[in-house]
């Protein structure tokens, strides 16, 4: 396959002792990649060239690892999109969120945007890969996936339906380069005005149950996520699906 | 006639032997050099082998008797034969020396030919069957051949036809016991074995001494491989070491991976090493496969590598590291530094760990312990003991490693106990806290010694802070990492593991105690503890002051079977035909005790996963926890009254 593959990767903290590490949805990331392109995959970071935590990606077997300086804090869009596009990418993946920094999870569709590419949103298994156009599975909730055929290039985020990542050997890890690039940096205007606070959970939904016996309970536990009440749009066009669209999101009060 | 032809046979036979030795040597010296004293060790070699190696021989009665008589018999005609038939020095002396040094080795011949009649499954058969056969053919050829030398009967006596039979008798002989030694028969392991004594990587085992811990890889030295890939990346003394085995099968009658049915032989594994340095396929072994693996489809090369070739990767993940195969081995092979040597280059180079294998060995890394906890939380199990804490008070007596037990339910019941004994005693201890990192012992077995070296270099940091006299614990994995392992990066400790402490204690009348109330007891020897470290009586002497006489199982002390808990084989967790607790179990149950003893955090978890009805398991802490007197107990503060209060 002769698909230029890249994969992002981003300094990852564990769990519970906040140990920086390799992350876990980047390390996925790095995986299929290596699934896909083996040795001509290449792996990219934006950050400090000296983190030693990214020498867990190393230790997969990379023999390189290009690393965008960046200071912390620093808005690595930019950076990122110019060198993808010069380096001619078709196919990249990153983690859907990352562990560190600010964590939003926006990164792939901010950069998706910004080179104007389609995003798939948690990619699974790249099927085939022919003239121009890949067969991938998407991973949607309860095991269930989606076939889809997407145009190269594209960014793929992928989730725990990916494969799991190959342990990181200290041999490789340790033979392996950090290869820096200069780049533009610029300021993340929004981020640094921005006050951070810690995260609250996320309020449920409340979920009433009707069901009167054992077996309609289990059944509304196993079923489907499939809100019965929604209408699919068939033909319509462009003006009036945003319309509807529209009509939801005020309904459900996103947007007032 | 006889004169001619017996010392051209005799010196073509070791002029070939010579050039055979020649080859082998040139074998051994594929692999990567190692700091060994030749000439030391070559005038240590007689005693080595004469006291050393004889102790372990010396277990089994009959085979080291019918060694003596065969193996003296042997060097004593060969030497003499040298002379007599060789150099022709017909002396009726020596006549009669050669003579008697004949039937001694025929005696003993005969008894090694008794035992080949019918053969334990452990011994190898094919060429070991003709061995006796060759003993007996060149111990009476020679007898026959000097008769006339004695001048017991005339020279020229039974004339062309007698010259021919003995002829044929004398190339039989020669072949077997000169040249068979250098160019791979069984008798190699004479020539190869006695320098593998000489050159032993381990000296210090001769002379009564013990040495268990790995020996570290240096991780600054960028050339030097990460483990052993293909046979030459091992040293020239551990391939020597290979070449020494006698193929007598002690280690795999002792290996518990065996008798449980998953792919392992250490005897196998030994002689696919001597395969790897001498190239070829395992057709020719003539001994038990690894259970589940048929023989003649693996096959290697000095410069091939090993796993998936000539061993397969589950073989080397079935190991426990009990040591039991070495402990037996007479030959004092080392068959647990070559495993972990393998290991090493699974994990450092391919990432290969088996199983949970990868997933415990991040957790060590970025948590410090195998099962991923908060590190906040090592100190949980103590929360209501008021333990002192070193960074606190900088020095103490006793400095009580707690272990990565800490983080199991389980263990910190024993934990709680020692630390009641402890209290009970009035010594003045004190506990690292969350200072304290896993020792390293399972990172260090999977492989890993990265990261082994990084928890060891940081623990050792974290002990030079502090002052103590003496580390205690009650977990022999972490006692022989920190006892035996940690030296090598400079740092020595006094270590103890708690049942050597809690029998020093009484020795000193620190403790009173009750009878033992619960039944009978039988005791589990922890390997990490009894063959790693020696120590088999302190725990049987604690047992011993709590009015226990214990039934001992079959397999007890340097005998004692593992539990299966060590060397990271639950988390590689080789499948096999049973589990070894469950045969260690069967063994409990024979003593017919209620109780089983235990001193090791690996054991109690092993052992009380296996299912009910079975004996209790209790550490000796717990034991001796629940048979201590206190000593006036402080009364109880009477609750006061109090007043309740308002609240506006």
């Amino acid at each position: 396959m002769n698909t230029k593959i890249i994969s992002l990767v981003s300094v990852g903290a564990h769990p519970t002792s906040g140990r920086s590490r390799r992350a876990e949805q980047d390390a996925r990331a790095v995986e299929l990649g290596l699934q896909l392109a083996g040795d001509s995959l290449r792996v990219l970071h934006a950050g400090d060239p000296r983190e030693e935590a990214l020498r867990a990606y190393l230790g997969m077997g990379l023999e390189k690892l290009e690393v965008l300086e960046q200071p912390a804090g620093a808005d690595v869009l930019g950076p990122l999109g110019d060198y993808l596009r010069d380096a001619g990418a078709q196919l990249v993946l990153t983690g859907s969120q990352a562990e560190t920094g600010e964590g939003s999870g926006m990164l792939p569709y901010l950069l998706a945007e910004r080179l104007g590419w389609p995003l798939v949103v948690g990619l699974a298994e790249v099927e085939s890969i022919e003239n121009g156009t890949a067969q991938v599975l998407q991973a949607l909730p309860r095991g269930q996936r989606r076939r889809l055929k997407v145009r190269l290039p594209f960014l793929a985020s992928v989730d725990n339906a990916a494969p799991k990542p190959r342990q990181s050997a200290f041999g490789p890890a340790r033979r392996g380069v950090l290869a820096p690039h200069e780049v533009e940096i610029v300021d993340d205007e929004l981020f640094e005005s921005a006050e951070l606070l810690p995260a609250k959970p996320r309020p449920k939904r409340l979920k009433v149950i009707k069901a009167k016996s054992g077996a309609d309970r289990m059944k509304a536990a196993t079923a489907k996520a499939s809100g019965g009440g929604g209408q699919v749009l068939k033909d319509v066009s462009p003006q009036a699906g945003a319309e509807a669209i529209l009509k939801l999101l005020v309904e459900e009060g996103v947007l007032r | 006639m006889l004169n001619v032809i017996l010392p051209v046979l005799l010196f073509a036979a070791l002029g070939l032997a010579v050039l055979g030795a020649v080859r082998r040597v040139r074998m051994w010296r594929q692999g990567r050099p190692s700091p060994v004293n030749l000439l030391a060790g070559l005038l240590a070699m007689p005693r080595r082998y004469l006291v050393d190696l004889h102790h372990v021989v010396e277990r089994d009665k009959y085979m080291s008797k019918t060694h003596v008589a065969t193996a003296g018999g042997f060097v004593l005609s060969a030497v003499l034969a040298i002379v007599v038939h060789g150099f022709g020095l017909h002396s009726k002396i020596l006549g009669y020396a050669l003579l008697a040094a004949t039937v001694l080795m025929f005696c003993g011949a005969l008894f090694v030919f008794k035992r080949r009649l019918d053969p334990p499954s452990r011994l190898s058969k094919g060429p070991w069957m003709r061995l006796p056969k060759s003993l007996l053919v060149f111990s009476t050829t020679f007898f026959i051949a000097t008769l006339p030398v004695a001048g017991i009967l005339p020279e020229g006596f039974g004339g062309w036809f007698l010259v021919g039979l003995l002829g044929l008798g004398v190339i039989w002989g020669v072949s077997e016991l000169f040249l068979g030694m250098t160019w791979g028969g069984p008798m190699k392991h004479a020539f190869a074995g006695a320098l593998h004594l000489a050159w032993h990587r381990r000296a210090e085992r001769f002379g009564g001494g013990r040495s268990t811990g790995l020996k570290p890889l240096d991780l600054e030295d960028r050339s030097a491989p990460l483990g052993v890939e293909k046979p030459k990346d091992f040293t020239w003394n551990q391939l020597l070491g290979f070449d020494a085995c006698v193929q007598c099968g002690k280690c795999e009658a002792m290996c518990p991976a065996f008798a449980a049915g998953q792919p392992l032989n250490p005897k196998k594994l030994i002689q696919d090493m001597v395969i790897g340095l001498a190239g070829g396929t395992d057709a020719q072994f003539a001994g038990s496969p690894y259970p589940g693996k048929p023989i003649g489809e693996h096959g290697g090369h000095p410069h091939q590598p090993i796993v998936n070739g000539l061993v397969d990767a589950e073989t080397l993940w079935s190991c426990t590291t009990c040591r039991a195969c070495v402990e037996e081995c007479p030959m004092m092979i080392e068959h647990v530094d070559a495993i972990v040597d393998m290991r090493r280059h699974l994990t450092l180079e391919k990432g290969a760990t088996p199983n949970k294998g990868a997933e415990v060995l991040d957790n060590l890394i970025a948590t410090d312990n195998p099962g991923g906890f908060n590190p906040g939380g090592r100190m949980n199990w103590a929360a209501d003991l008021n333990l002192k804490v070193l960074s606190e008070v900088k020095s103490t007596e006793v400095l009580f490693w707690v272990g990565d037990g800490a983080f199991d339910m389980r263990n910190q019941r024993t934990l709680r106990a020692f630390v009641k004994v402890l209290k009970a005693s009035g010594v003045d201890f004190a506990v690292l806290g969350l200072e304290e990192r896993d020792s390293g012992d399972v990172a260090r077995r999977l492989g890993d010694e990265a990261t082994f070296q990084t928890l060891a270099k940081r623990n050792i940091q974290t002990l030079a802070k502090y002052r103590f006299q003496r580390i205690v614990t009650c977990d022999p994995h972490s006692f022989h990492v920190l006892k035996n392992e940690y030296g090598a990066f400079g740092c020595e400790y006094l270590v103890q593991h708690h049942s050597t402490y809690i029998a020093e204690l009484l020795d000193a009348g620190k403790l009173s105690l009750d009878a033992h109330k619960g039944g009978s007891v039988t005791y589990h020897d922890p390997c990490y503890l009894g063959r790693y470290n020696g120590e088999y009586e302190a725990p049987r002497q604690v047992l011993r002051a709590l009015g226990i006489e214990v039934k001992e199982m079959e397999r007890s002390g340097f005998r004692s079977r593992c539990c299966g808990g060590g060397g990271g084989a639950p988390i590689t967790d080789i499948p096999g035909k049973q589990r070894i607790p469950d045969m260690r179990m069967e063994d409990i149950r024979e003593t017919g005790a209620e109780v089983v003893a235990v001193g090791c955090p690996q054991c109690t978890a092993m052992l009380e996963g296996v299912v009910e009805p079975r004996p209790l398991i209790k550490d000796l802490a717990e034991l001796v926890a629940d048979a201590l007197v206190e000593s006036a107990a402080p009364s109880k503060p009477a609750p006061s009254k109090r007043e309740p209060a308002e609240v506006h």
